[in-house]
């Protein structure tokens, strides 16, 4: 398994392919990233790697994160993720991690955090279809309706679908096609949308469904 | 600059030439036919032009055989050979959506006189 880099949400355009078509893509801006730290089996009992990527002003970052940014003799990284691999030796501390180990047509599954939409209906939330706008219904056509029975079970079950809050939760989409990277710019396309706001941060790791 | 914007940038034509609704076009398309690709060029009258940036479109209609047909092209696809504007049509709107209505001399749109 190799490793996954971290991107930025650039915001959604389209591509014209050569057959005409209209291809809509995220743009997702992955600054090139620094191996921070390398986890060891015998260490951490398993294996990964620390990636760092992203600017950030020097004097925002504290003593600590100083330090553990020296330790690797790398500069200040905004944002740090870690990815697993089956060996980390095979990194070495401060090496790059680009967007070179994507291509074209590859797939990839992108995890980020989804658009927070507050408290959220029924309707919204989980798909229900509310109620009719006619017929008398008065000030229920937004309202979920019954929840459950009666004096059996003589409760509400746990995990019922209910109105609360939506969104702002961390998301996968599995099986996105890579439609173009370009390395020298820093920016990979992928078709359709990816999970988040612009600029929000996203991870992008090979399809483990997908080879 | 934006990078969206830049990557649409890219992608324009900047041969597209001006043509508005109520302009007779003739749309040099790009068919592919297996194989083998030919041009094919649909003549009639800009009904609409929509949306900006690369992905603009325009609808163009002709009456085939007695038939009302429509095609809706890309500005920017590489489909589209060349775009020729025959003549500047005086119109009052941008949507002749009231041609679909109408046929023969009641079709008719006023050329723009451009002296």
């Amino acid at each position: 398994m190799s490793a996954g880099i971290i991107g930025i949400k650039r915001g959604m355009t389209q591509i014209v392919s050569e057959t005409g078509e209209m291809i809509p893509v995220t743009v997702v801006e992955a600054p090139t990233g620094r191996v921070v730290q390398r986890k060891t089996v015998e260490n951490d009992g398993y294996s990964s790697i620390q990636v760092g990527a992203g600017e950030k002003r020097v004097g925002l970052f504290n003593k600590a994160e100083k330090g553990h940014f020296n330790k690797a003799k790398v500069s200040p990284a905004r944002f740090l993720k870690e990815f697993r691999v089956e060996d980390s030796s095979a990194y070495e501390l401060g090496q790059e991690v680009a967007l070179d180990s994507f291509s074209a047509g590859d797939y990839v599954d992108v995890t980020g955090v989804s658009k927070g939409k507050g408290f959220a209906g029924g309707m919204k939330r989980w798909g229900f279809k509310g109620q009719r706008a006619s017929h008398g219904a008065e000030k229920v056509h937004r309202k979920v309706g019954s929840i459950g029975n009666a004096t059996y079970p003589g409760k509400v079950f746990k995990g019922k679908k209910m109105p609360g809050h939506l969104g702002a939760e961390r998301v996968t989409i599995q099986n996105i096609t890579v439609v173009a990277v370009r390395p020298e710019e820093n920016l990979i396309m992928l078709k359709g949308a990816v999970p988040g706001h612009e600029k929000g941060l996203l991870i992008i790791n090979k399809a483990v469904k997908k080879g | 600059m934006n990078i969206i914007d830049k990557i649409e940038q890219e992608q324009m034509k900047d041969n597209v030439p001006d043509f508005k609704a109520g302009d007779k076009v003739k749309v040099h398309a790009k068919v592919r036919e297996g194989e083998k690709e030919r041009i094919q060029v649909f003549e009639g009258t800009v009904i609409r032009r929509k949306g900006g940036g690369l992905s603009a479109n325009f609808t163009v209609r002709k009456m085939a055989s007695g038939v009302g047909v429509e095609r809706t092209f890309q500005l920017h696809s590489p489909n589209i050979d060349k775009i020729d504007v025959m003549t500047i049509g005086r119109v009052r709107r941008s949507r002749l959506y009231y041609l679909r209505d109408r046929t023969g001399k009641a079709a008719r749109i006023k050329e723009k006189r451009t002296w």
